[in-house]
């Protein structure tokens, strides 16, 4: 049995200008250790499928499928139910760190109120886990610093106080949704090197979700390409950046401009993500894509495996693209 | 030798800062924003700028059009110094250097039409223009950044992100500038939207012979756009060179510590990569290290870094490091 099991996941939020189509039929399976990465644009749903997973969706927004933790179905659960998931079986990593701490909370009060509502600490017992757990994130003197606020921190400590709380439960799953988008390349560098070891550490598997191609490739072992709610392609690393499968991914990988070769004019996508108020009937690329065919904009071809653990789902054939 | 069309010497800003509880008495306390910098730019030329946040990037923008009070020379065409300029003066130059913002929605007036966002500093420059003029001048610069004329009577937010960015560029580009500043324009993009509009700023810049200067905090973007490139950190020049130069053969350790922490998309390398780590966080430019304001975070400091401020040595390739000998740009 898989760890996290995802099948055909649909986030829609209900708006005044009608029903919004977020994430579209996602599936996907995470065993113990792994590393998934999911890359998107902005309005790929790539952040609503986490949230939906954590049980965070906003109160306009639905979602349907099915997401089984350990065979237990958790998605929709009573909060009472997924309250005793969060944070023990799985966490989350947020963005923001500043906006995601509690501002008027010492960092010592809301990381032990992790413990002490999860697990039953003393305070005390606490507060020494907390303490330990700054000291694995490497924030030094953390025993001095564990009574500070979160505005006396630097962006990137505060991020590592974001994890070490994720962490605090030893979760199966941490879900870690743009960990690093909001600091410095260098701060940036520290944290995913500290998010390697300690998942090579703890072994929990762990869902990375950013738009960084390059932060990917430093990371994950599979990744999940999402575009308009919907998996473009699934593959491992390696085989994904060396012969990307789907017209969206070439496209990506070509788009991004790199210190490690010589520059040209960039290849671009042309056009904007669509508007997921009216999400398009068929392939949600076809008005972009170079490859799309009347058939396109009628039907998607489902994801289909063509090679040991890939999958893509694009009406034109391997050959077509080539 | 013509002179060329920007040349900033010894620029420096301080902003006072006062701290809460300080009694009205209390001497101010001084962040120095930038520390001596000096740049020349010439005509058709991009100079890509590259740090951290809280490096003075923005501050350099911001002081090189005087949204900041700065010090030192900026000299323009060689002759007229922007500084010492009175702010009537300094309106014949504003068409000459525009500027690009970072956060495209936020730097269009929400309550302005497109048509009216772009003609707005053309009626300021070009008082003399009937409208039927400023129109069709409007809308050529649209077509030119690749909006639809017949947008022209839309609002802000009707458009997306990358579209905004347009705006914003053909609102700078209306009055016929010479440099264009650009302070992170891309950063707030998609990756697929960010490729168009770097292709769309160096076609521009081609075309129209434009200077650009480039900020970025994305080194990725700036090795692609720039044909030199400065590093700074902390208010203080730490390298100065062509791009080609800066990237394959780095001379400072911050340039090159930065540059090891630019993720490679491509999974072989990314993992091959040799990460020189950069610990901690930049110092407080409140009270900056003595010395060379990097030693605290360089791996290969010694005491003479802590005393004695490094110069920025060189003729092309100029480093302020020193441990780092400027002919060879090799490490002594």
């Amino acid at each position: 049995m898989a760890l996290l099991d995802v099948k055909d996941l649909g986030v829609t939020f209900a708006t005044n200008d009608g029903t919004v189509t977020a994430v579209n039929g996602v599936s996907f399976s995470l065993e113990r250790g792994e590393t998934l990465g999911i890359v998107g644009e902005s309005g790929s749903g790539k952040s609503q499928l986490s949230f939906a997973i954590m049980g965070l969706l906003a109160k306009n927004g639905r979602a349907r499928g099915s997401v089984r933790f350990k065979g237990h179905e958790i998605l929709n659960a009573a909060p009472s139910v997924i309250n005793a998931r969060r944070a023990v079986h799985i966490s989350m990593v947020f963005q923001d760190p500043m906006t995601s701490l509690n501002p008027y909370m010492r960092v010592c009060d809301q990381m032990a109120e992790i413990l002490t509502h999860h697990q039953g600490m003393s305070k005390a017992d606490a507060l020494k886990a907390c303490v330990q757990m700054l000291d694995a994130v490497k924030i030094p003197d953390a025993k001095g610093r564990v009574r500070l606020y979160p505005h006396e921190f630097s962006g990137g400590m505060r991020q590592r106080v974001m994890i070490a709380m994720a962490l605090l439960c030893r979760p199966d799953v941490l879900i870690a949704d743009e960990p690093t988008t909001a600091l410095d390349v260098t701060v940036q560098a520290q944290i995913m090197s500290l998010l390697r070891e300690l998942q090579a550490e703890f072994g929990m598997a762990t869902i990375l979700i950013t738009h960084d191609l390059g932060v990917i490739a430093g990371f994950c072992r599979d990744v999940m390409v999402l575009y308009g709610g919907q998996v473009m392609e699934t593959a491992p690393v390696d085989p994904l950046f060396e012969s990307p499968s789907h017209p969206y991914t070439r496209g990506l990988i070509n788009a991004i401009p790199r210190v490690d070769t010589q520059g040209e004019t960039l290849v671009t996508i042309p056009g904007t993500p669509p508007n997921m108020l009216r999400a398009p009937k068929g392939c949600p690329f076809a008005p972009r894509c170079a490859y799309a065919a009347e058939d396109c904009d009628d039907h998607i071809a489902p994801l289909t495996a063509f090679a040991p653990g890939r999958l893509r789902a694009c009406n034109r054939s391997l050959k077509d693209l080539a | 030798m013509t002179a060329p069309l920007l040349d900033v010497r010894d620029l420096r800003v301080s902003f006072k800062i006062r701290n809460d509880g300080d009694m009205p008495w209390t001497k101010h306390r001084e962040l120095k924003a930038l520390n001596g910098v000096n740049l020349t730019l010439n005509a058709g030329e991009t100079l890509g700028i590259v740090g951290e946040s809280g490096c003075g990037k923005s501050t350099l923008a911001r002081a090189l059009i005087q949204i900041v009070p700065a010090s030192g020379k900026v000299l323009w065409q060689g002759q007229t110094d922007l500084l010492t300029l009175t702010p009537r003066q300094m309106l014949a130059y504003r068409s000459q250097v525009q500027m690009v913002f970072q956060d495209p929605l936020v730097s269009l007036n929400p309550r302005m039409s497109v048509g009216a966002i772009v003609a707005e500093p053309l009626r300021t420059h070009h008082p003399d223009l009937s409208q039927t003029q400023i129109k069709q001048r409007v809308q050529e610069m649209m077509e030119r950044v690749g909006l639809l004329p017949n947008q022209i009577n839309r609002y802000p937010h009707e458009f997306s992100g990358g579209q905004c960015q347009r705006i914003g560029i053909a609102r700078a580009l209306i009055v016929g500038p010479k440099l264009l500043i650009c302070d992170e324009p891309v950063s707030a993009l998609d990756v697929s939207i960010q490729a168009q509009v770097i292709n769309l700023l160096a076609e521009l810049q081609r075309d129209l012979g434009l200077a650009m200067i480039f900020i970025a905090h994305d080194l990725s973007v700036v090795k692609h756009i720039s044909n030199r490139v400065m590093v700074l950190y902390l208010g203080r020049t730490m390298e100065l060179a062509a791009s080609k130069a800066l990237f394959a053969h780095a001379a400072h350790p911050y340039t090159k510590a930065l540059l090891s922490a630019v993720p490679i998309p491509d999974p072989a390398k990314e993992r091959a990569k040799q990460m020189i780590p950069l610990e901690g966080d930049l110092p407080s430019p409140m009270s900056p290290p003595s010395g060379c304001v990097f030693r605290t975070r360089c791996s290969i400091a010694q005491n003479r870094c802590a005393s004695e401020v490094p110069a920025l040595l060189g003729t092309t390739h100029q480093v302020a490091c020193h441990l780092v000998n400027t002919a060879t740009s090799e490490p002594v």
